[in-house]
């Protein structure tokens, strides 16, 4: 495994394909839970962790499944995989590391139904990568969204003064102009890698 | 909760309680599948499909599932509908098949569907629940083709472009807009014109209903499929920094 390889997929994870912003993945916790830093911060930790674990299970289970001959029950066993993997994270983290459990913990049962941990999941399956190249794309995919949900935190930290938002803007429409514009400068990155 | 008539429980979810502009959830299929109309066509069909069965079969059997274990059962209905759409669409529309790609499995965690187990048919009848799918459905399917439209015509000049799942003639090229004398602004189709005609759409939404304000002015919890299963709403709202 050679080291420009691993640079070259977290930098496209991160910047080029980043998942809230260039792929409509996980765009619900995206503009849900950015309301204030640390909370943007604990959920892209969060969901990097799951990410990484997630697919650290679900990408030996597919190709167990592909030797059976069931690949296509794929749907139903990752979402079953990554809800006991969730929960199975939530009890050990609150027995043995309550100090975490106290910052990330809150963030995890709300990770199970975010479509970017299976939409990584998944992808890295579609895309027919090997076991360690999976891991470090959701790893990246992870660190993408933490990065955007930290720049788009930072950005609503301005506009908590909503009166100088037209009327029908304010509250969720105002938030999306600026996952628009969010988005139109990561478009800057595109074609970073031929 | 008080009786409703069946037919409320069916509008319910076209305009008052529409799952995209009013309860802002299932935002990402949304976003991602309206760049034309023809995708937003066959996301929200195969979404409502999956809504309809899965309302049927949990209000059906919501009395012999034990409680806490009630959101894997749901899950796991869940995704046994969308495999079963999933390969019915690479089956017979193979083109909407690789169109909608990724998104369709992610029909699994479409807040809608488990957010309507959880709050409709976990609670309600086999009918009602039946029509609370195809309300929601509906107005979810309506949204997408709103969206689809819009940026359809702004990003290429032409409307229903597409191949109408391999049902269109070779020659259909949609009806011209303005595709004729200004050549489309194809940002439309792109990321930032998803958030931007978003936005819009919901502008308006709020809008036309700001004397009846029942609109949602934030996002939170409400809407989360897990909102009433989560103990840790007010921490969470508040952040980690407790």
């Amino acid at each position: 495994m050679d080291f420009t390889k691993i640079i070259i997929i977290i930098i496209s994870m991160v910047l080029v394909n980043n998942y809230p912003l260039a792929q409509f993945l996980g765009i619900c916790p995206f503009l849900g839970v950015s309301k204030d830093l640390e909370s943007s911060k604990g959920m892209g930790i969060a969901v990097t962790f799951v990410m990484v674990l997630a697919t650290a299970a679900t990408w030996p289970i597919q190709q167990l499944m592909n030797r059976f001959g069931i690949g296509y029950l794929q749907t139903v066993v990752f979402i079953l995989v990554i809800a006991a993997l969730v929960q199975l994270v939530e009890m050990f983290m609150k027995k043995s590391m309550p100090s975490l459990y106290s910052s990330l913990g809150i963030f995890l049962p709300l990770i199970t139904t975010n479509c970017a941990v299976l939409g990584v999941c998944i992808s890295n399956i579609d895309d027919g990568l090997n076991y360690f190249e999976s891991l470090i794309q959701a790893f990246g995919a992870g660190i993408g969204f933490l990065f955007a949900m930290v720049i788009m935190a930072g950005v609503r930290s301005k506009l908590e003064d909503q009166s100088r938002i037209p009327e029908s803007f304010r509250g969720v429409p105002i938030v999306l102009v600026t996952a628009a514009i969010l988005s139109l400068s990561f478009m800057g990155f595109n074609g970073m890698f031929s | 909760m008080e009786k409703k008539s069946k037919l409320s429980i069916l509008t319910n979810g076209l305009i008052k309680e529409n799952p995209v502009l009013v309860l802002v959830i299932g935002t990402c299929p949304t976003l991602a599948t309206s760049t034309s109309v023809e995708t937003a066509l066959g996301m929200g069909l195969a979404a409502t499909a999956v809504l309809i069965c899965s309302n049927i079969v949990i209000s059906a059997i919501h009395n012999i599932i034990p409680d806490n274990v009630r959101i894997p059962c749901y899950i796991t209905v869940i995704a046994g509908f969308v495999t079963i759409v999933q390969m019915l669409l690479q089956a017979f529309v193979p083109s909407l098949y690789s169109a909608l790609g990724l998104f369709l499995p992610l029909i699994v965690v479409n807040c809608i569907i488990l957010g309507r187990a959880e709050m409709f048919a976990g609670k309600n009848g086999v009918v009602d629940s039946a029509l609370d799918g195809i309300g929601m459905g509906l107005g979810f399917t309506l949204t997408l083709m709103v969206m689809g439209s819009i940026r359809e015509i702004l990003g290429t000049g032409t409307w229903l472009a597409g191949t109408w799942f391999g049902l269109a003639p070779s020659t259909w090229k949609g009806i011209p807009i303005f595709s004729n004398f200004i050549p489309g602004m194809s940002i439309m189709t792109l990321v930032p014109g998803g958030f931007f005609v978003f936005a819009i759409v919901m502008a308006f939404v709020h809008f036309i209903t700001r004397d009846k304000s029942k609109i949602k002015q934030d996002f939170g919890c409400a809407g989360c499929a897990m909102e009433s299963t989560c103990t840790n709403q007010d921490e969470c709202e508040k952040g980690a920094a407790a």
